[in-house]
């Protein structure tokens, strides 16, 4: 029943690529994703797995070669980061709207310049609109386990989208983690060969990609929408169903002591974790503290997080991005819009945490913390957006 | 006669091959072929070269112009040796 192996994210990924038996892998290599496609590639040159992988010149064609490939109804993989996700962002939204399951693993890796190989979440940002379902691993467990759902969700009648899955870059991927690994067998039981309704078949011939103008274009737009709300059932349906294969519980967002909280901190990725600790700590001095992770950026589970939330007497909303002239980061305007219609809303404000692979310390989610009980006291907040670890 | 997003397939998708012979797609035409077929003989450059292909061929290599789907592009009007076939304003008759 599975092994315990030590393993770096980049590789935990790269196992799971390799169990959910895919079709075509096509990737470019860019730190710090280098080692999941460095993987791949000895697992189709050594015959651990059967794929074609193509070596590609960039990653707009990485892309653009999954596209290609996927309406063939191949299983598809790829990988990128940060301005090797800029470079493929034309393909990206091609992908969704020609209704390619793809997963795609990004690992997370600040936006250039100055250039900058760590974690930020810009690059898993930069696509919140181009209709791809994005799961987010706060672990290398669960970039593990998100991988091999990935392909599910994505495949499904219901969904047809592209799937990322994120892990902080270094943090995760080039951590080394005690991980559970599930059989091969039980992956590929779980991951049946893909069944394509519509594929490039030369002997039952049909058009991909035609022009729509303002005849048919809008349609097409709603169809994506549908296929996004589907796939918040879906993922949850997955989510089940993987339980049972791996013991391991997953929804669209993580709640660690929300219920009675008064002041509850919403982040993704990594942080979490470390959010939990001090939030564990926080109880033992009596504060009412939680933590809601999302596992699920797109699409967002709005009611799920309302419902954590619409208790709570504040909201710390932490991105590890910065969107320089909005209101707050985009998970933040995102929470926002969750809580909007409760008629009695929390207080909420932004933090911008972590850039560049900046540690987000212990010390500073106590800060975020405390900040919110001195907001409840006074009744209001002061700072609606804090940029907190930068001098 | 435009279908709502439920029932048409997805991401564009054209299920059924060879659904252009559906549409007429002759409509943007600003300047149309004319044959003076007292002029033509019967060298089916014309067919040859008809990019779309919008001339009709008949048993006795006479051709007509399909005027369902000839874009006007003048490629038969300019390759035709015995300028059989000219170029006139859609519309100007």
């Amino acid at each position: 029943m599975g092994k315990v192996v030590g393993l770096m994210g980049d590789e935990a990924v790269a196992q799971a690529v390799r169990q959910s038996n895919v079709d075509v892998i096509a990737a470019y290599p860019i730190t710090p994703q280098t080692i999941i496609v460095e993987r791949l590639s000895e697992y189709v040159a050594n015959g651990e797995l059967d794929a074609a992988f193509v070596p590609v010149e960039s990653e707009h064609s990485a892309l653009s070669c999954c596209v290609g490939a996927s309406l063939t109804g191949a299983r598809v993989f790829t990988a990128s980061a940060a301005n090797g996700i800029a470079l493929m962002f034309e393909i990206t939204f091609i992908a969704s709207s020609m209704r390619c399951p793809i997963v795609m693993a990004i690992v997370n890796r600040a936006f250039s310049a100055p250039i900058n190989i760590h974690c930020s979440h810009d690059d898993t940002v930069a696509l919140r609109d181009a209709s791809w379902v994005h799961l987010i691993s706060e672990s290398v467990q669960e970039a593990y386990d998100n991988t091999v759902q990935a392909f599910k969700i994505a495949e499904d009648p219901r969904v047809l989208l592209p799937t990322s899955i994120s892990l902080d870059g270094f943090i995760l991927s080039h951590c080394l983690e005690r991980i559970e690994m599930l059989d091969d067998e039980v992956v590929s039981e779980f991951l049946p060969p893909r069944k394509a309704e519509y594929k490039l078949d030369p002997e039952k011939p049909i058009t991909f990609g035609p022009l729509a103008l303002y005849d048919y274009y809008f349609e097409f737009k709603r169809q994506q929408e549908e296929a996004m709300r589907n796939a918040l059932t879906v993922v949850k349906e997955v989510a089940k169903k993987y339980e049972e294969i791996s013991g391991r519980k997953y929804g669209t967002i993580k709640k660690f002591m929300t219920d009675d909280a008064d002041v509850v901190l919403v982040c993704m990725g990594s942080a979490a974790g470390t959010a939990r600790v001090v939030a564990k700590s926080l109880r033992k001095e009596g504060k009412k503290v939680g933590v809601l992770s999302v596992r699920l950026f797109r699409p967002f589970p709005t009611e799920d997080v309302r419902e954590t939330l619409e208790n709570a007497k504040a909201v710390a909303v932490i991105d590890r991005s910065s969107a320089p002239g909005c209101v707050g980061g985009p998970l933040f305007e995102d929470i926002c819009t969750a809580l909007y219609d409760l008629p009695e809303r929390p207080l909420t404000y932004n933090i911008i945490a972590g850039l560049g692979g900046r540690d987000i310390t212990p010390d500073q989610i106590k800060q975020m913390y405390n900040i919110g009980f001195k907001y409840i006291e006074k009744g209001k907040v002061e700072d609606k957006v804090l940029w907190i670890g930068v001098r | 006669m435009l279908k709502g997003w439920k029932e048409i397939p997805i991401g564009g998708m054209i299920l059924e091959p060879g659904n252009s012979v559906n549409f007429k797609t002759g409509d943007w035409r600003a300047m149309k072929p004319v044959i003076d077929k007292s002029k033509c003989v019967k060298c089916l450059m014309c067919w040859t070269l008809c990019p779309e292909p919008a001339i009709i061929r008949h048993d006795d290599n006479s051709v007509d112009i399909n005027y369902d789907f000839c874009k006007g592009c003048g490629i038969c009007a300019k390759i035709c040796p015995r300028k059989a076939i000219t170029m006139v304003p859609e519309g100007g008759e």
